[in-house]
């Protein structure tokens, strides 16, 4: 690399101020450089220090932090030692930022434009009309619809995805040199993180800027950055171009960051059930369920989100939920857990009949199905002590009071891996894994049949969701508890669900064992999810981006069709006048394995084999092409 | 949806108004003793009570007198006063124009002054300023309105000689000499509703600034005086108006201690003074008024928040 350097981290030394007084190192002398036009990731898991030291790039510590020795030179600029006034001139111009959740970080009372263009024209770097200009040619670069009309609507009236891609512009309208991108597609579906990936490389690109971006994801980092800096605990543990470390890691925690990257989704991950837990009547069943929000007017609910939902649970396995945001998913457990009542439709409890809502619903069958919510932080009163969350639905369920309460607390919290200890704290003194396994410990207290688990990994790094995943199964077999696992990533779902329900825009598209679903033939629409899990290989996306089923699917929001099969407008295979038109029929496969499609099983296969084919040829062609050179 | 919330939202202010009318005659109406006697003194025989009260119409059931007075109220015949036979509309007339002119002075110079000082306190948090401006309006909440009118006739009029100690108007001042007479009671109001709202609207301001934008803003170099008043103002917007609306309406009825004090006369004094009399007619005229002006203000303040709210204002 001999292009001029732009950014020089030196033995930079963060550190926190608790509050007793003591002062923590946070990050612990760490030294790199970034080069005009270079994306330098910075790697690790929660608590690494990598935010902290890309924050540091735009002078800022958050709220406890102080800067406590070394430099960070950005074009011979110590940042360290900006006055606050200078400061505000770096930031935004010099150095621009981009968040993890853009949409908490668009104010929602200003218009996109003004947002995007505020900083350019505060800092003078451009005038109003000048940013309104690049701003729209960012917007069209960033491929966003309607570029010339989209500045003036407000953040509310755009998807997450084109928010994600809005703070882009965000960020590059006033044309800085280093942009600082903080986790910005963690919190996205598949699909929209590829289609955000794409913008943010072109962008990039074209706009010859560097950047430091920030994530625990090592398949994504493959796919953009030039560098890679793997950091544990503050410190260094190994930095080289993305080249060494993704195909030669030397440390062994990148192999262990490596181990943790979400394997691509495929059979034979699954764990057998204990044949101890099998019984003949599953759990829970659904059957011809319709549901929806808004009041229900003739049978029908006035915005109905879910339609004509089959699904069952059977004792003791684990049925993963997948699919996009806006999906369903998290509808079908509210309705299971009574919290939402259906319009139509029947949900059975051990072959029971249950009412759709809770109120209605007698003490035992509560106390059978327990819900999981996906943010430990405000599941958990911040009030009460861990003792005092767990013990209630000890109390409330079963009467258990004094001595005997606190002993079965101690148990539970060993059932989560947590010491005994734990009784006597607070949420707030717990890490966020943790919380998490609080949060399921309260679940598990009621000692249920069946735990609904809405997306509990989604907000962990890939590390600690691992463990939390390695949890569940262990208490499945241990208790023979069932669980539906809601998740919108599918390499978890598949790397420990039984059976897998795909949901699209409120339809059950396919679902059957995990083995059957992930093996071809595929729903179209499984098939894109499945593309669209990033592997850890340089060069995946552009190979990715070349598949027919991302020409047409990616980049589309998800709507809820009243008739026909809502997946037309984004399915590569789909028949016109009748798709749109009539409802799929059901086609069974082998061991209950179900695709809802227009297309039949042998064009779906045919479809298998033309993508093995062509891979086949590429290969070939690659293969040839590289001896070619070689001779 | 906007429109539809905003039609919402009036509807539930006028089936308030209802409800309260209905209380208020309810209340008013089993209070002991009636207009009759008081009129007729403790002498009058039955006969003459019995011959009055049907002349004032008070032998029929109540849901028709009810409705009858309803009626009257809603056509601007508030109806005559029992006690001293005057329309009740003369009389509330004159009393309703001085509480309006205060309640609109005291409107106009603590509202800007309030928001000013919120939003200076909440651009400089943990400054000695704020700290001041914390203190001082706790102060004037914790302490009673009676209080601090009396400190300031105290310094301003016993010490001083600076201004009157009573407001009372006749009628033939002119503007200068009436501002010197409201000059007391306005400075006392303007105290007691500035401290709740330079409270709220720093507390609102406060609330936002921990908000994810706005530390974006703060990392787009936006300067802090920008962030507040452009990026963190609008998004705390609902619960200052609200509590604008609630001293507003305290200022048309709760003021009577104030009025009293200041022998200023008000409409609050006027309801005071019905009650004392037994008027029961002019009671429930200013109830029905003061009732009123809470519903209309909160409900402009309700709108002012939909209003204020870019989700509501633009749809999908």
């Amino acid at each position: 690399m001999d292009r001029e350097k732009l950014v020089e981290v030196r033995d930079l030394r963060i550190s926190a101020t608790n509050d007793d007084g003591d002062i923590i190192p946070i990050v612990k002398g760490v030294s790199f450089n970034i080069h005009k036009g270079e994306v330098v990731a910075l790697i690790g898991e929660s608590g690494s220090g990598k935010t902290t030291i890309s924050l540091a790039s735009l002078a800022y510590t958050k709220p406890g932090l102080h800067f406590a020795g070394g430099e960070l030179l950005i074009g011979g600029e110590d940042m360290l030692q900006a006055e606050p006034l200078r400061t505000r001139d770096i930031r935004g111009s010099k150095v621009a930022y981009l968040a993890q959740s853009a949409a908490a970080t668009f104010n929602p009372a200003i218009t996109i434009g003004e947002q995007v263009t505020e900083s350019a024209v505060l800092h003078g770097i451009l005038t109003q009309e000048q940013a309104n200009k690049r701003a729209v040619e960012l917007y069209r670069a960033l491929e966003l619809p309607d570029p010339d009309r989209i500045g003036i609507r407000y953040p509310h009236q755009v998807s997450g995805g084109q928010l994600q891609r809005l703070m882009a512009a965000m960020a590059l309208c006033g044309k800085p040199d280093l942009m600082v991108l903080d986790e910005p597609t963690t919190a996205l579906d598949v699909t929209t993180q590829i289609e955000v990936l794409k913008a943010f490389k072109k962008v990039i690109h074209e706009e010859d800027s560097a950047a430091i971006y920030v994530t625990h994801d090592l398949a994504v980092v493959a796919q953009i950055a030039d560098y890679i800096v793997v950091l544990y605990g503050g410190e260094v543990m190994e930095q080289g171009t993305s080249d060494q470390i993704i195909n030669n890691p030397t440390h062994a925690y990148t192999q262990r960051l490596m181990a943790a990257v979400r394997p691509k989704p495929q059979a034979g991950l699954g764990t057998a059930v204990g044949a101890e837990h099998e019984r003949e009547i599953p759990a829970i069943k659904v059957r011809d369920m319709t549901a929806g929000y808004g009041g229900i007017v003739n049978g029908e609910p006035k915005v109905p989100i879910l339609r004509d939902i089959n699904v069952e649970v059977k004792n003791g396995h684990v049925v993963g939920v997948i699919g996009e945001s806006g999906c369903g998913k998290s509808t079908l457990a509210r309705v299971m857990a009574g919290l939402l009542p259906q319009a139509r439709g029947s949900i059975k409890l051990d072959d029971e009949e249950l009412e759709g809502d809770l109120r209605d619903r007698r003490l035992e069958q509560l106390q059978k199905i327990q819900f999981v919510f996906q943010m430990a932080d405000t599941a958990l009163n911040p009030k009460q002590v861990i003792g005092d969350i767990i013990g209630r639905p000890l109390e409330f369920y079963h009467g258990l009071k004094g001595k005997k309460k606190h002993a079965k607390v101690v148990e539970i919290l060993e059932m989560v891996e947590l010491p005994a200890e734990f009784a006597s704290r607070y949420p707030m003194e717990l890490s966020g894994g943790q919380k998490q396994r609080i949060n399921m410990a309260r679940s598990l207290a009621a000692n249920p049949e069946v735990m609904l688990c809405d997306e509990v990994t989604s907000a962990l790094d890939s590390i600690v969701g691992a463990n939390v995943i390695k949890l569940l199964t262990a208490l499945r077999d241990k208790t023979g508890v069932s669980f539906v696992f809601i998740s919108h990533d599918l390499s978890t779902v598949a790397s420990f669900a039984d059976e897998i329900v795909v949901l699209y825009a409120g339809r059950v598209v396919e679902q059957g064992p995990t083995d059957e679903v992930l093996t071809p033939p595929y729903h179209p629409y499984t098939r894109l999810l499945i593309s669209s899990v990033p592997e850890l290989r340089i060069g995946w996306l552009e190979d990715t981006m070349k598949k027919r089923e991302m020409a047409v699917g990616i980049a589309k929001n998800v709507e809820i069709t009243s008739i026909g099969c809502p997946f037309f407008s984004r399915c590569p295979m789909g028949i016109e006048g009748t798709c749109e038109k009539q409802n799929p029929p059901v086609r069974e496969l082998k061991m209950g394995h179900q695709i809802a499609c227009h297309r039949t099983i042998e064009e779906l296969e045919e479809v298998e084999i033309e993508v093995q084919r062509a891979l086949h040829e590429d290969e070939h062609a690659a293969d040839q092409g590289e001896e070619g050179t070689l001779h | 949806m906007m429109m539809q919330m905003v039609m919402r939202r009036i509807a539930i202010g006028f089936a308030t108004l209802i409800v309260v009318s209905i209380i208020v005659f309810v209340m008013t109406s089993i209070l002991p003793g009636d207009v009759a006697q008081i009129i007729l003194g403790q002498s009058a025989t039955p006969e003459t009570l019995a011959a009055l009260r049907k002349q004032l119409g008070m032998d029929q059931p109540g849901y028709i007198r009810y409705f009858q007075w309803l009626g009257n109220m809603a056509s601007g015949d508030l109806g005559i006063s029992k006690a001293g036979g005057a329309t009740i509309e003369s009389l509330i007339a004159g009393r309703l124009g001085n509480t309006m002119v205060m309640a609109g002075l005291v409107a106009a110079i603590s509202i800007p002054i309030s928001i000013a000082l919120g939003l200076w306190a909440a651009m400089h948090p943990g400054t000695w300023l704020d700290r001041f401006v914390t203190f001082g309006t706790l102060s004037t909440i914790s302490v009673p309105e009676f209080f601090i009118a009396t400190i300031l006739v105290l310094i301003l009029a016993v010490e001083l000689h600076w201004l009157p100690s009573t407001a009372y108007l006749t009628g033939e001042e002119n503007p200068l000499e009436l501002l010197r007479a409201l000059a007391m009671p306005l400075i006392t109001l303007v105290i007691v509703v500035s401290a709740q709202m330079i409270r709220m609207t720093r507390a609102g301001i406060l609330n936002v600034m921990s908000s994810p934008y706005i530390e974006m803003a703060i990392l787009k170099g936006v300067p802090r005086r920008r962030i507040i008043l452009r990026h963190a103002f609008f998004n705390a917007i609902g619960p200052i108006v609200n509590v604008i609306a609630l001293n507003l309406a305290y200022l048309v009825s709760g003021v009577v201690i104030v009025e009293t004090i200041f022998a200023y006369p008000g409409l609050a004094k006027l309801m005071i003074d019905g009650v004392q009399t037994r008027d029961l007619p002019l009671v429930q005229a200013c109830a029905m008024i003061f009732c009123g002006t809470y519903v209309v203000l909160i409900l402009l303040a309700d709108i002012a928040s939909i209003l204020s709210n870019p989700r509501l204002r633009n749809p999908k």
